[in-house]
């Protein structure tokens, strides 16, 4: 209850900002509208009206909730106008360069922690690489993979991929690094093999960090699958939605699938933290 | 055994060199501009003198020198032999390109290995192993794009990109104008600034607290950057609209992470604080925001990165005829391909330098913390 109270009472400042600003927002439109229709409106009428405009300025929250809705629940999954449609064509990229991203983290990860030279070249520039704004190329590897034939979910995965590996990377040296000197020099007395000290003790130790950095990695990964959507052409996916939302000025739709998207990516980070919480206590870790 | 073991590369190295010697020549009879003999033959032995020399009685130090000069002399004459050959380059060519990459790596193993008692050297072979690392990416794309004749409008060479860079500086320094100085530095400082400010805010208002924190740690997650089509609509296609979208983005990682930097003050240190009577205002100033910083360092990091990509991506939504996103969006249309990497190169550079300056404003303001101070 103590942690519930207060979170619910901003969401409700802010949901009570939000309609005061449609208002705000919509209202010359509206005066302008009745102006031409040659109506003169009370007040009150006025705050009616701005917030059951079509191509709202600033949609208030109830109109991207039925919108919402009727793009999610009454819609047939397969139809082109359903947001969970899209929502699918997103989470389906998303998940491929996650998967990818998380893999070739830890495989960079791996080989960083037993190659000192890798070590030395290699980490300046993957630290670098992030200092890049790498969303800038989304389009161009779109486009350039288009030419040679490679489109729908490669592309997109591939700029996930890049944008999740380097979180997983970084997690997981200073995971695979984490064990105390102490432990490692148990494992020298046992006469542990590199592979053995790896296993049993390096991986083990690593698994915390590994989660921490996935529920970044995940979050950046959908970041990409949207972005790498916007220059496709509005086929399908989120960020095609909001792409044709913003050629249309559809403003409710976009709202309704940035809200979608945000659904998404609640989703996500929350399931990986599920799966965290599992796997740490099947491995008998201790709550922190 | 152990000694080829221990330079299996140059091992590798001589052995690509032998069949390449055997599968002459170069490149393609229909080359118009085939290397004269000589240079092919100096490529040849500046390939054998580095992987003999991996086992020759001599010192790391010296050996890492000569594989330095080995493998870079070989790849600089084998790129430059490449100038009017194009896609014309055969197997034993790719194949003295593979043993000179090779000698690289040799090299760069052995100067990992160095550990040197002076600290300039020390810092030199930190920057020079990287470097060998950035520059070898270089020549291997160099390399493939114009010696198997890859596209143009898939993939540039590094040369040409170089080339359009220095053709077009008016052009980019109008887009950096546009994009970096005005949405970028603007909306980094108010939108970092306003985090700040509400972090404050929140840390003295508990109630506040509790019920921010959870919900910008779940906006963090978000991907706020689908807001940007909306903000083109409201604020315009000028830079208003780009420095709106980065004040959002960067809005929320810093009033998390302060808000966790100002409790990572001890108790201790706190309890000091009380003992001497200081108010509110004194404890912040003096005590938490100092031990609050390399919180709030990490999220101007984190927010010089996303303002870029802010502002970058903002403008694929729509713009005036200026600006690194609009230029980016534009080129890619008329497939000129090596414009696109040009400004990519720019936003690269940009990225770094950015963050390089925060973070040794970092090193300046928390000279005092561990990880600064070397321990």
């Amino acid at each position: 209850m103590r942690r519930i109270v207060p979170v619910l009472t901003v969401v409700a400042v802010i949901v009570a900002i939000w309609y005061v600003a449609a208002v705000f927002m919509n209202a010359p439109v509206q005066r302008d509208m009745d102006k031409r229709a040659g109506v003169t409106s009370t007040t009150w009428e006025l705050v009616e009206k701005t917030m059951s405009q079509a191509k709202p300025t600033l949609p208030a929250p109830h109109q991207i909730a039925v919108n919402f809705y009727e793009n999610t629940v009454k819609r047939k999954l397969t139809s082109k106008r359903s947001l969970v449609y899209h929502s699918w064509v997103t989470l389906a990229s998303t998940l491929a360069g996650f998967g990818f991203g998380t893999v070739l983290g830890i495989a960079i990860a791996v080989g960083i922690v037993h190659l000192k030279s890798l070590e030395r070249s290699l980490m300046p520039w993957i630290i670098a690489s992030q200092t890049v704004p790498i969303l800038a190329i989304a389009p161009m590897v779109i486009v350039v993979l288009g030419a040679i034939n490679i489109t729908g979910l490669v592309p997109k995965a591939l700029i996930s991929t890049y944008l999740s590996f380097f979180p997983v990377t970084v997690g997981m040296v200073k995971g695979l690094r984490s064990p105390e000197a102490m432990h490692l020099d148990l494992m020298r007395t046992y006469n542990a093999s590199i592979g053995q000290t790896f296993w049993k003790l390096r991986v083990p130790a690593s698994v915390p960090y590994l989660f921490t950095s996935m529920k970044i990695g995940i979050a950046a990964s959908l970041v990409g699958a949207i972005v790498g959507e916007l220059p496709t052409g509005a086929v399908a996916g989120i960020g095609a939605k909001l792409l044709a939302g913003s050629y249309y000025s559809q403003t409710i739709d976009m709202w309704a699938a940035l809200f979608a998207g945000s659904v998404l990516a609640a989703l996500l980070v929350f399931s990986v933290d599920i799966v965290s919480r599992v796997v740490n206590r099947l491995m008998g870790g201790r709550p922190a | 055994m152990t000694a080829l073991l221990r330079s299996w590369q140059s091992a590798v190295a001589l052995l690509l060199t032998a069949i390449a010697l055997i599968k002459m020549p170069l490149f393609a009879e229909t080359a118009a501009n085939a290397p004269e003999t000589a240079t092919v033959s100096v490529i040849v032995l500046l390939a054998v003198a580095g992987s003999v020399a991996a086992f020759l009685p001599i010192g790391r130090a010296v050996l890492a020198f000569v594989l330095l000069i080995a493998a870079h002399a070989g790849a600089w004459l084998l790129l430059s032999s490449l100038s009017g050959n194009e896609a014309q380059a055969r197997a034993p060519f790719f194949l003295l390109v593979a043993a000179n990459w090779l000698l690289a790596w040799a090299c760069v193993t052995h100067l990992s290995a160095l550990s040197p008692r002076s600290r300039p050297v020390a810092t030199f072979l930190r920057l020079l192993i990287p470097a060998i690392f950035g520059a070898w990416i270089l020549i291997i794309w160099e390399a493939a794009t114009r010696g198997f004749g890859i596209p143009f409008i898939l993939l540039p060479p590094p040369s040409a990109i170089g080339a359009r860079i220095a053709s077009s500086l008016p052009t980019l320094a109008a887009d950096v104008q546009q994009t970096i100085f005005k949405a970028v530095l603007f909306g980094y400082v108010v939108g970092s600034g306003a985090g700040f400010a509400v972090a404050i805010l929140a840390d003295r208002v508990d109630f506040l607290r509790r019920g921010l924190l959870p919900i910008g740690n779940f906006v963090s997650a978000l991907p706020i950057i689908g807001i940007a089509p909306i903000m083109v609509i409201w604020f315009g296609f000028d830079w208003h609209s780009k420095a709106a979208v980065v004040i959002i983005m960067t809005f929320f990682p810093m009033l998390v992470n302060t808000v966790a930097g100002l409790g990572a003050a001890g108790h201790m240190e706190r309890d000091l604080m009380r003992t001497y009577a200081s108010d509110y205002w004194q404890t912040l100033f003096k005590l938490r925001l100092p031990a609050a910083m390399p919180f709030i360092f990490n999220a101007l990091k984190i927010n010089s990165t996303l303002a870029l990509i802010g502002a970058i991506v903002a403008e694929f939504f729509g713009t005036p005829i200026v600006g690194m996103g609009f230029r980016i969006s534009t080129e890619i249309g008329r497939l000129n391909l090596d414009m696109v990497w040009a400004e990519i190169a720019v936003a690269a550079l940009a990225g770094s330098v950015f963050y390089g300056v925060i973070a040794l404003a970092e090193r300046a303001t928390t000279f005092w913390h561990p990880s600064v101070r070397g321990g």
